[in-house]
């Protein structure tokens, strides 16, 4: 039987378990599903997986999960500790115990995909699908085939929330490993503002399998700030597209912080279709062992006078591999384009590798583009520029580490993120160390 | 600058168009086991040469052409091309430029290259390739005495079979790609360059190369050994006449540097790049690639790229002694409907090797361009070093520059660097120039040359001065 085979079967028995749907979800469901076949699993020899193999997610076998039950006290040490409009899901499946949307400010919807469909299906059924077609690649074909549960957010016009949403996924050690295939589905009116957090964790022997499918469309002027936080358990298999569609004089940031999981591929796909649209994109990721990350992103300059800029960063360590394919693309006739990006690459083991690719794809000529990729190690002169002022040499490779990741991290506004994700790096470093004391002598250091 | 003054400009045909009538020993269109017999035994090959060339062929009949490149052009029928054009009565070659035909002379004079006197004031021998047939070469008696061996790659593998046997496809094999593979089937000449121990070539060794007879596909091979010590510098020019029909130029360089070894190889290619429809032009699909073998070698491609209607070309290093080092430096015009997949690849295998690349591309008119390289660092490459720096300049709002440039890094000692960027020519800079009394034309030249100055200086001068005539004439009054 061929890998693909397993999950149509899987598939199949769903939707004969089914009720009742709406025809168009039946249908697109369907068009996923004949996609998925038809494609199948990418292979190394198709150019966006060149560098990232699939197989361990193409040979496994994956059941759908039943029940969002969770251990309340794990959950609480994995909860981001802030206030905020909350939707959990545990392996795919919304948890109202552990979502908090008792009080929604005005203008702003909160709700899982199968409440909204259920409420209004075809409100839901204009947005969902729009931005991230079956044929973007053969995973979110299979998430379209299996798609059923996830987030809704939708912001009036005008609408600032000034809380956090976060929309949390849950990975279990289940006995048999499950897969989940969310979508999610923002849609933010025009001059609304709010910050949203993907958030990912889960117990630490868990070897489930992620596919989400996220779509993000800003209105006229509207701002919004995307954090992706991925602390998937270092078991997990996780492959997240995130689809963005901006209008004129929007401004979308985005965070992508990737720690744990141990095969990790996000795309992110922006199109800035009117005028003064602006983007931001901002990465992080922290690897060792055998972890994979990899990511993709594009920026399509549709329209004149559109803004981008890109920020990645990779540390690796162990034998671990990191990929980055950044892409800029600069249509006919979008003159007065600014495009940036950067991407930075430090590797701490001779076992790690990185792979990396910046493109720039250009049709118009007044334009200002720029791209720089750098790869390499901890400068030994710094290392020796701290000694000399009585720092020892772990604590200067902690630093400078922190250091190199800190053109990234000082990016970000949320505190309690960056905290997490500078501990995380000072603690997986080689060598261990009072970490508290590092983040103080970093943060002081900053503060001078 | 007046617009219609900048399109006759634009427009102004190719000045170095233009055909030589010489009757052609050519043989039917059609490739199979019979056409590559026909050339071999044309060639007056040994046996193993034939084997070696239908052992490609085989491979190349299994293989597929590549469409990764960012190129777009019709199908190539490989049955409707000639794969052999001699001149005529080949036993006759002329001994001396004196009894080369005064045609082909007159040929070289349109091409303002005045063979002789060329050759003769800047002490180059020229191994002259007119037609897949080397015609004349000078200088070879200096050369012997140095012990330097130059010649076509067909009296090579006459006069030194054991040379051509140990080298040939040992840095690009046969099966290598589909139109080394080609190449490897049915090349025709090429040159063959042998530089013993100890050696400095005495001067700087050049092959014109020239395509004529319509119709036929040009498939040059060259090897240049640089055993221990030696240095070599190769100059590669070429221009080629007018013509309706696609052409099509399949060539393969193979480069071999030992222990402390340094070859320079610099190239400036004007082949026709097609009417303003973009419909003629030279089909251009390049392999070349230089083996740094030995310790503290080195190996230095410079190309300056104005022509041809499509170019896959990527010059690449494979550096495997340690401390080699392996330098990239490109200059690609594409104007019209020209489109250039162009870059390099610098595999580092050995530790502490050194690689450079730098990449100037110029797009105008509807042209489209594109830089792809790849720079890889194996874990034994311990404290390998690359810096890479690709810009393009966009003249005009119908072309457009692209850049793929890969890394994989497989070392934590290594460092590797590649900025990009991507602009037009300021208006300001224009203003500047235009304000102080120099010509927008002018002004223009003079911000693409100081543009391109990275690579120029890096060749050798007569090619330099070539070069930056060729630019000019290229892209003049290609901006307003």
């Amino acid at each position: 039987m061929s890998d693909e085979q397993t999950f149509l079967d899987t598939l199949q028995a769903r939707n004969e378990a089914r009720g009742d749907e709406p025809t168009w979800i039946a249908a697109r469901r369907q068009a996923g599903a004949a996609r998925f076949e038809a494609v199948g699993f990418p292979h190394k020899r198709v150019e966006a997986w060149k560098y990232t193999d699939v197989r361990a997610i193409a040979r496994g076998e994956f059941r759908l999960a039943d029940s969002a039950d969770f251990s309340p006290a794990t959950a609480a040490a994995l909860t981001l500790p802030i206030e905020a409009l909350r939707l959990t899901f545990v392996d795919g499946v919304f948890s109202r115990a552990l979502s908090d949307l008792n009080t929604l400010p005005s203008g702003v919807t909160i709700e899982p995909l199968s409440h909204a469909l259920e409420a209004n299906h075809e409100a839901v059924g204009g947005a969902l699908g729009r931005l991230a077609g079956v044929d973007f690649s053969p995973f979110t074909a299979l998430n379209t085939a299996f798609a059923e549960e996830g987030a809704v957010i939708r912001l009036a016009p005008g609408t600032v929330v000034e809380t956090p949403i976060i929309i949390q996924f849950l990975s279990r050690a289940n006995e048999a490993p499950v897969m989940s295939h969310p979508r999610v589905l923002i849609e933010a009116g025009g001059r609304s503002e709010a910050t949203v957090i993907e958030h990912h964790a889960g117990e630490s022997g868990a070897t489930n399998f992620t596919n989400l499918v996220s779509e993000v469309m800003l209105d006229r002027s509207a701002i919004l700030s995307y954090y992706k936080l991925q602390e998937a358990p270092v078991g997990d298999l996780h492959i997240a597209s995130l689809h963005v569609e901006q209008g004129r004089d929007s401004r979308f940031t985005s965070f992508n912080l990737n720690l744990g999981g141990a095969l990790v591929r996000n795309d992110i796909i922006d199109d800035l279709n009117a005028e003064g649209a602006e983007t931001q994109y901002n990465g992080l990721f922290f690897v060792r062992d055998r972890q994979h990350v990899d990511n993709h992103t594009l920026v399509n300059h549709n329209a004149p006078r559109t803004y981008s800029n890109e920020n990645y960063k990779g540390i690796l360590d162990g034998r671990a591999r990191g990929v980055f394919n950044g892409k800029v693309m600069v249509k006919r006739d979008s003159q007065q384009i600014e495009a940036y990006q950067n991407n930075a690459n430090l590797l701490l083991s001779d076992r790690a590798e990185i792979d990396t690719k910046p493109e720039l794809e250009i049709y118009a000529d007044d334009v200002k583009c720029s791209h720089g990729a750098t790869t390499g190690q901890l400068d030994e002169d710094a290392i020796y520029a701290l000694r000399t002022r009585g720092i020892d040499n772990q604590m200067a490779r902690g630093l400078l580490t922190l250091a190199f990741a800190g053109e990234v991290m000082d990016q970000v506004t949320l505190d309690v993120i960056a905290e997490r994700v500078e501990l995380a790096v000072a603690g997986k470093l080689p060598e261990r160390f009072n970490l508290t004391g590092l983040v103080e002598t970093a943060s002081a250091l900053g503060e001078k | 600058m007046a617009s219609e003054e900048m399109e006759q400009l634009v427009r102004r045909e190719y000045t170095q168009g233009f055909v030589t009538d010489i009757e052609s020993d050519t043989v039917p269109p059609g490739l199979d086991e019979s056409t590559i017999a026909f050339i071999s035994e044309k060639k007056g090959e040994p046996e193993w040469m034939l084997e070696w060339r239908l052992e490609a062929y085989h491979q190349w009949l299994k293989m597929t052409t590549p469409s990764w490149a960012h190129l777009n052009y019709p199908p190539i029928d490989y049955q409707a091309i000639s794969y052999y054009s001699a001149p005529k009565k080949p036993e006759d070659r002329p001994q001396s430029l004196d009894e080369v035909d005064p045609k082909l002379l007159e040929t070289y004079e349109k091409l303002g290259i005045p063979l002789h006197e060329r050759a003769a004031l800047a002490g180059v021998a020229v191994d002259a390739v007119f037609d897949s047939v080397s015609v004349t070469t000078t200088f070879k008696e200096q050369l012997a005495e140095a012990g330097v061996i130059f010649c076509s790659i067909s009296e090579a593998i006459r006069d030194y079979p054991e040379l051509v046997k140990q080298y040939l496809g040992s840095v690009v094999p046969q099966g290598d790609n589909f139109f080394a593979a080609l190449n490897s089937a049915v090349f025709t000449d090429g040159s063959f360059v042998y530089v013993p121990e100890g050696v400095t070539c005495p001067m700087e060794l050049s092959t014109y190369f020239r395509i004529n007879a319509a119709n036929t596909g040009q498939f040059e091979r060259t090897l240049i050994i640089c055993e221990k010590q030696a240095q070599v510098s190769y100059l590669e020019g070429c221009t080629a006449p007018m013509r309706d029909e696609n052409q099509l130029h399949a060539a393969v360089v193979e480069l071999v540097a030992l222990d402390d070894a340094k070859i320079k190889y610099s190239t400036v290619q004007n082949w026709y790049p097609g009417d303003e429809d973009g419909k003629g032009g030279i089909y251009n699909f390049v392999t070349k690639r230089g083996d740094c073998r030995g310790d503290r070698s080195h190996i230095s491609w410079t190309q300056v790229e104005t022509g041809s209607a499509i170019t896959w070309k990527y010059p690449s290093c494979m550096l495997r002694g340690k401390d080699s080092i392996g330098e990239f430096y490109s200059v690609a015009v594409t104007n019209g409907r020209q489109q250039a997949d162009t870059g390099t690849k610098m595999i580092h295998i050995g530790e502490n090797t050194r690689s450079t690349i730098v990449s100037k591309g110029i797009s105008a008119g509807r042209a489209n361009q594109s830089y792809r390289g790849l720079v890889k660092v194996g874990p034994r490459a311990k404290n390998a070093r690359n810096f890479t720096q690709c810009d393009s300049l966009l003249i005009g709002d119908t072309c457009g520059a692209h850049t793929y440039p890969y890394q994989e890094i497989g070392n934590s000692s290594s460092i590797v660097e590649h900025e990009a960027t991507t602009s037009k020519i300021g208006e300001d800079q224009l203003f500047y120039c235009q304000s102080r009394g120099i010509s927008e034309e002018d002004a223009v030249n003079m911000i693409v040359n100081g543009f391109c100055k990275d690579v120029f200086q890096e060749l050798p001068m007569e090619f330099a001065v070539e070069a930056e005539a060729l630019l000019n004439v290229t892209l003049e009054g290609a901006v307003g």
